[in-house]
């Protein structure tokens, strides 16, 4: 279990956090193809690399926020970590 | 025979205290402060059990927990470490892997047949033909080693969990991990210090006097310090990411076991060393003892390990176990020094040793065998780190690459050999240098968080790691003898076999670990890794450098499966009114998070009662949302199908969500209270979903909404009242609010008083089909609005039900529930959702899916479906066939049978192709049966113009 830095709450274990994923960029709904939209549904970097990701801060101040994270290493950006 | 010894000067058994238990039921006594093996072994137990594969003889060897032989039953516990487990009064303990006894064992005819049972025997033998597999599970079965569990009569309590934050965290109790946890206390960290035996002091516990003396000094200033705590009986299972770690605890006042999840700022990882058996042709014969095991026995339990004892040393500890037979009055038949090229050959008897061959030719009549031919670094935590240790041939053992991660430090024999003091001193530099290391991370991590008052303590200054590394002592690389002979004792894999395996091609230490079982075993490699490297070193030909380890992963040693469940700590959510229900005779249901009336007594009956009558349900799990703010319409547009801008004040509204892959995902009645005030109900289940997803939109996507989302689902008790007789009976209960079908119609919303109690919302909607009034109550006088209601509405018949009658109301009404009549693939045309959807907004969740959707002509339709037979009731998820054959058409996903009609009635999901009404379609029941239905016109199967909830 990883420590997610929360930006109200503070290193927080990561069970007390929801991972919603890679940030994605919503196409418009209105005029977007169907590919396009499907891109966004399904499709991920998923690199082996610092990636940017949102989490929900379920269990504090119930939150939204973004941290970077590398993938491989588990070292969040700009927080101390091992 | 009692091999019992006079008092030992380092004892740690209580003679004032005998225990009483039993050993194949044979009753024996010990010593409280015993093992079990030791109390066995003083009383002339030679033969534990018998080995996994060839079912030989064994007998004590290492004589701690990792001793491979010593796995015993004891009481309806399987598996216990003899050799570490302390003995209690009362204890039931038996052999395993033994039938029909101990003495006489059928299956060590495997023995004999020992050269077909090498590497790889069971691959190779049992593949085919496979029809016969079932056949070779059952027999090999009976040839399994371990235990008997008794899962349906243990007792064994509640497990439990402890979350710790402790700024440094020493995995060992030895002079090392004291000297650490001392330090790193001194400097004002935090420090949970891990032993994994029962008492503190690591090695020092069987040396001599002044070893003794320090421990006993160490391991008070531990108990005393107040930045300190101790956990003894306990093991560093685990290290993970961010310095996670495990530790189990064993043997804790409240719980057999309990997991202590740690998040530490440094951990001191100080295990020492562990003994390393020697390969020779015998040396898995009873009487073959490692020379830590001989010292143990002697000088912690006072038990004569034999009679006449051949030692083979090459180190420290040799010698001293030689001084320690001596003292004992065991003979010393010859010491053999490995430093000198001296050494064992190999070693025979049956069930003891009785003749000792050596290297210079000597034949020696003995009971007893003791070696000490090196050490094994148990260096799992820093595998789990990321580490690859590194062999040293001059100090015949691995070592620490180096390569940690900053919150993780070396103390002690795993870096290095010395004295005690050395190792202490190695300690405690490495304890201050962990305590700097963590509260420099403290500080960070406090005045990180907005919230936290700042650190009124200053932040330490960086220390450099300018610790003096431990020297390393020269080693003579002592792995195997000129025979062969047992490497993975638990196992039953001999040097042979690895050879073999080798020869096979499997000449890689990872893929020989996997062909061979080598260090699968129980003791996970703790006593074999290094010489499985070795005898592979020889057998290809090359450097034991070159060969690499397999890699250590948690757990350290094992740990029950109570203790990873551990305590349940989810509540279960009850309304207000649930003691009523219970009270009442409600019959339980669990949904969710919440517990529910299902009944209370004859679903039937409150069904039908409330048709002709008024009923009463506690609907508070439906999820509540009061949302408010100017910007509130907009985002459910963004979340609902239909449109919500023009809903009046005082109105009601139905609306389906639909997640952006289209799916649908919850529905509800969203009502508006105020200009800038709104109630959203969702389903029982989706109650936290939806709030998240509405935070998740209002944070992420319109962050400039001015929208609030507050959840009241616990703080509004719900109650809808339905019947014919429903507003005849609020009349004589609400105030202020006209009731009447024009001041009030369907799909409106009022605030007014219920019973007394201020600021009730009552909504007019139908779940069931009846005229129906839902009252969001106040929780705190919900239980007096409930039974008001029962009280004013007796002569009208008013009765409560429960959700089974309430799933019967709304299947004869035909209203799906989104996940039973809907599942992940479900989307709008398929729920029937048709002119609800507006595909002409801008902007709304799933969009692009619902238009493409709706474009589509291959998406199942939800439909009414009535048997041709009224009696039959389809069973929930019965598949829709196409004729005879078994090509899936659909399924019915609700079905009951209606009190109303007196006939059974279900929802299903059908192919397009079977839509229509009137169409007959056939259902295969569970049993095989294939039986005839038909597709109705409406999904409801009562009243589908609405008139009974209009009026």
């Amino acid at each position: 279990m990883i420590v997610v830095p929360c930006p109200n709450c503070g290193p927080r274990n990561s069970g007390d956090l929801r991972p919603a994923g890679e940030v994605v960029s919503r196409p418009d709904p209105a005029t977007c193809s169907l590919s396009e939209w499907r891109e966004y549904l399904y499709m991920r970097h998923n690199p082996a690399d610092w990636v940017t990701e949102t989490w929900y801060c379920r269990g504090g101040c119930r939150r939204y926020f973004t941290i970077e994270r590398n993938t491989a290493t588990n070292e969040i950006r700009g927080q101390e970590a091992s | 025979m009692s091999n019992r010894l006079p008092t030992q000067p380092g004892e740690v058994i209580d003679r004032s205290k005998s225990l009483s238990f039993t050993w194949n039921g044979r009753a024996v006594t010990g010593f409280e402060g015993d093992t079990i093996a030791s109390a066995l072994a003083a009383n002339g137990v030679d033969v534990f059990g018998r080995s996994m594969k060839y079912h030989r003889k064994r007998g004590i060897m290492t004589a701690d927990h990792w001793d491979p032989n010593l796995f015993l039953q004891v009481g309806d516990e399987p598996n216990v470490r003899a050799g570490s487990r302390k003995l209690q009064a009362g204890m039931v303990v038996s052999t395993q892997n033994v039938w029909p006894s101990l003495k006489f064992d059928l299956a060590a005819a495997n023995q004999l047949l020992g050269r077909f049972l090498s590497s790889g025997f069971y691959y190779k033998t049992f593949m085919r033909p496979r029809f016969l597999w079932p056949l070779y599970q059952k027999v090999l079965r009976k040839f399994a080693p371990g235990g008997e569990i008794h899962w349906k009569t243990s007792k064994h309590g509640a497990y439990d969990k402890r979350y710790a934050h402790p700024d440094v965290l020493v995995a060992g109790g030895g002079p090392a991990g004291m000297g650490a946890a001392l330090a790193a206390a001194d400097s004002g960290a935090r420090v949970m210090l891990v032993e994994h035996y029962t008492e503190l002091g690591g090695h020092l516990r069987w040396g001599d006097d002044a070893q003794r003396a320090r421990a006993a000094e160490l391991g008070s200033a531990c108990e005393a310090h107040p930045n300190v705590e101790v956990l003894v009986d306990s093991t560093v299972t685990g290290r993970y990411d961010h310095n996670w770690i495990a530790v189990n605890q064993r043997s804790h006042p409240i719980a057999p076991e309990r997991l202590v999840k740690a998040r530490a700022g440094v951990m001191v990882v100080a295990p020492g060393l562990i003994e390393r058996p020697y390969v020779f042709a015998g040396n898995d014969t009873p009487g073959v003892l490692l020379a830590g095991a001989a010292r143990r026995l002697i000088n912690l339990y006072a038990v004569r390990p034999g009679e006449k004892a051949v030692v083979m040393t090459a180190n420290e500890e040799g010698d001293a176990a030689v001084a320690d037979l001596d003292r004992a009055g065991v003979e010393v038949v010859a010491v053999l020094d490995a430093r000198k090229g001296e050494g064992i050959v190999s070693v025979e008897g049956k069930g003891r040793v009785t003749k000792v061959t050596t290297t210079d030719g000597r034949t020696l009549s003995a009971d007893t065998v003791v070696t000490a031919t090196g050490w094994t670094a148990p260096t799992s935590l820093l595998n789990m780190a990321g580490d690859r240790p590194i062999y040293d041939p001059s100090a015949a053992r691995y070592f620490s690459s180096g390569d940690l991660p900053p919150n993780l430090l070396v103390a002690g024999g795993v870096d290095g050999d010395g004295s005690t003091d050395d190792l202490e001193a190695h300690g405690r530099a490495t304890g201050a240098l962990a305590a700097n290391r963590a509260l420099r991370r403290r500080h960070d991590r406090v005045s990180q968080t907005a919230r936290a008052n700042p650190p009124t303590w200053e932040k330490p200054t960086e220390m450099a790691d300018d610790r003096t590394p431990l020297a390393r002592s020269a080693h003579p690389e002592c792995y195997r003898s000129s025979t062969h002979g047992m490497v993975d004792f638990s196992e039953d894999v001999s040097s042979k076999d690895l050879v073999q395996a080798s020869k096979e091609g499997f000449d890689s230490i990872e893929l020989m670990k996997r062909y061979t079982t080598v260090t699968m075993g129980p003791a996970q490699g703790k006593l074999e890794t290094v010489n499985a490297a070795a005898v592979l070193a020889d057998a290809n030909q090359v450097a034991m450098a070159d060969i690499g380890t397999t890699v250590w992963r948690p757990p350290y040693s094992p740990i029950s499966l109570g203790a990873l469940a551990g305590r349940i700590h989810e509540p279960v959510r009850r309304s207000a009114l649930q003691d009523w229900h219970e009270a009442h005779g409600a019959s339980p249901l669990l949904a969710g998070q919440w517990i529910r009336p299902d009944h209370y007594g004859d679903a039937m009956a409150e069904a039908t009662n409330v048709r002709s009558n008024v009923g009463l349900i506690d609907v508070t799990p439906l999820g509540k949302l009061d949302l408010r703010g100017p910007d509130v319409p907009k985002l459910l547009e963004l979340v609902y199908v239909n449109k919500w801008q023009k809903l009046e004040v005082g109105r009601v509204r139905y609306g389906t969500m639909v997640a952006e892959d289209g799916v649908v995902s919850d529905d509800g009645v969203t009502g508006r209270l105020g200009e800038n005030h709104w109630l959203m109900t969702t389903t029982s289940s989706g109650a936290g979903a939806v709030w998240e997803m509405l935070e998740d939109w209002l944070q992420t996507y319109k962050p400039e909404w001015d929208v609030h989302v507050t959840a009241v689902t616990g703080g509004l008790t719900s109650i809808n009242v339905a019947g014919p007789n429903s507003r005849t009976l609020l009349d004589r209960l609400v105030e202020d609010v006209d009731l009447s079908a024009e001041a009030f119609p369907y799909f409106s919303v009022r605030t007014g008083a219920v019973a007394g109690v201020q600021n009730c919302i009552i909504w007019r909607i139908g779940f069931t089909g009846e005229l129906s009034y839902e009252i969001h109550v106040p929780s705190g006088h919900a239980l007096h609005v409930w039974e008001a209601l029962l009280e004013t509405g007796a002569d009208l018949g008013c009765a409560p039900f429960g959700v089974e009658a309430q799933r019967i109301l709304r299947l004869e009404k035909g209203h799906y529930i989104v996940g039973q009549d809907t599942d992940g693939l479900s989307k709008a045309p398929t729920a029937g959702l048709g002119g609800l959807v507006k595909l002409d907004k801008t902007d709304t969740l799933g969009l692009p899916e619902l238009k493409h959707a709706y474009e589509r002509d291959d998406l199942p339709i939800l439909v009414g479906i009535q048997t041709v037979d009224g009696t039959i009731v389809p069973e929930e998820a019965a598949q829709i066939v196409d004729g005879d054959s078994n090509r899936i058409m659909g399924r019915i996903t609700s079905s009951r049978m209606s009190p109303t009609l007196g006939r059974s009635i279900c929802l299903g999901q059908v192919d397009p192709s079977l839509s229509a009404a009137g169409t007959e379609i056939t259902v295969l029941m569970a049993d095989g049966k294939r039986i005839k239905a038909t597709v109705q016109e409406h999904h409801a199967h009562v009243d589908h113009e609405g008139a009974r909830q209009r009026v």
